[in-house]
């Protein structure tokens, strides 16, 4: 039944993604200013969104987990932590992409840029040090309150446009600066990219359950023998 | 013993080591030494432009010293099993906390003292009073995150390799206030206009990291 939901969840976020893009490269007309290129928008920042809800979807079951000790919370917090770092991942890429044909530049020191940079190595920290703590109450607990930490860097991100002079374009979704027909482009993206990257988490973690299921087996294993 | 006199006596106990054997302020130190030796290769040292490097430049031997302190934080508890010991001690453990990084404070302290006049005689810097404060409050930004970070891998294999990979990022935006508060301090620049931001985001930082740092340095030790 499970299964059958993130093949379902998968497949219909795929398709969405499919119809969007001919929307996207088909449909919309090209951008007065910029060309044709201004249609990497609809996956930049989508992606930046989805990496930040993940983040905190995360920072919730971190929380949680601090709070009840339930073994699930810390699941779910590392699987959208990864998938979420993927989405960040693809934001940084797609904005470096954009850079180089606005700006003429594939990177600039600009602060919301630098500060996803940071971000993403906030989180790409915590999945390096998962691995290295043993015990799985103690792994939950220091990734937990890490997560805490790293989440303070989200917020910094989100309103560096507005605390200083960025070269990174302003705010376009709070002020209806878009016509009608690029945000609802936006939107749909959105929850296209959205369905897939939360099939992904599902998959994440299916494998994190079963990764704990092998651990405890061999943990009952070396008691026995 | 109420609770800060059980900070003090921890933040003094450290100190009392530290002074008799040494080993993590003069590792720094000489580590301070060397960073302020291999950056002098890196551009004319004593060029027009230094001004505007000069903080970021402070700010490199300061967070790369520090690490070698900070790493020791909780690590010098392990010998003997001292750490368990501290942590059941009928010691709050924001009071541990804290007792720690005084102490961490003061060792960076002085590590930078000895390093800021080096760093004055060796780039050929006017060292400022106003540097003061931003010294003080960025110090305490690497103190209270790296204590937080020391903390949480004192039983992480591999402990040397994971502070550094997670302190850094976590300071970038204390780290970006204090450069550039220290570059255009030594400027000549006063406390007005775009450095009053700055400041504004260092004290912000000091105080969102000090808040987190005491409230969950209790799970951090004792889970």
């Amino acid at each position: 039944m499970r299964e059958k939901f993130i093949y379902a969840l998968g497949s219909l976020g795929a398709l969405a993604l499919v119809a969007n893009m001919y929307n996207i490269f088909l449909v919309l007309p090209d951008e007065a200013n910029q060309g044709a290129i201004y249609r990497i928008i609809f996956f930049h920042v989508p992606a930046a969104i989805i990496a930040f809800t993940f983040f905190f979807v995360a920072l919730i079951c971190s929380v949680a987990f601090l709070a009840f000790k339930s073994s699930k919370a810390d699941a779910v917090a590392v699987a959208s932590t990864e998938v979420g770092v993927v989405f960040a991942i693809v934001n940084l890429v797609t904005g470096s992409i954009w850079g180089r044909n606005i700006w003429g530049i594939w990177w600039t020191w600009d602060y919301r840029i630098t500060s996803m940079f940071v971000c993403v190595l906030l989180y790409l920290g915590y999945l390096i040090m998962r691995p290295a703590i043993t015990d799985p109450t103690q792994r939950g607990t220091l990734s937990a309150v890490l997560s805490i930490f790293a989440f303070c860097d989200v917020p910094i991100v989100w309103f560096s446009i507005r605390w200083w002079r960025t070269q990174h374009p302003g705010p376009v979704l709070e002020t209806g600066g878009l016509p009608h027909a690029m945000a609802m482009a936006l939107l749909y993206n959105f929850i296209a990219l959205l369905m897939i990257g939360t099939a992904l988490v599902l998959v994440r973690l299916r494998s994190e359950h079963v990764q704990r299921e092998i651990e405890s087996l061999r943990r009952l294993a070396l008691v026995e023998a | 013993m109420n609770a800060f006199g059980a900070a003090i006596a921890i933040a003094r106990k450290d100190l009392r080591s530290e002074l008799r054997s040494k080993e993590a302020t003069n590792a720094a130190v000489s580590f301070a030494l060397v960073i302020l030796l291999i950056l002098s290769f890196a551009f004319e040292p004593t060029g027009e432009e230094i001004h505007a490097m000069a903080g970021g430049l402070l700010w490199i031997v300061f967070a790369f010293s520090g690490t070698l302190i900070l790493n020791r934080t909780f690590a010098r508890e392990l010998q003997n099993d001292a750490l368990e010991a501290l942590i059941a001690a009928p010691v709050p453990g924001w009071a541990l906390f804290l007792g720690k990084a005084a102490s961490s404070m003061v060792m960076m302290l002085v590590v930078e003292l000895v390093s800021l006049p080096v760093f004055a005689i060796f780039y050929g810097v006017t060292l400022v009073w106003t540097l003061a404060p931003v010294i003080l409050l960025g110090t305490w930004a690497l103190v209270v995150v790296g204590v937080s970070f020391s903390a949480l891998t004192v039983n992480v294999q591999l402990r040397e390799v994971m502070l550094p990979l997670l302190i850094y990022p976590t300071l970038v935006p204390a780290l970006i206030a204090s450069m550039m508060l220290t570059g255009n301090l030594l400027d000549g620049q006063t406390f007005s206009g775009d450095n009053i931001t700055w400041l504004r985001l260092l004290v912000g930082f000091d105080i969102i990291y000090t808040a987190l740092a005491v409230t969950l340095i209790d799970i951090v030790l004792v889970g």
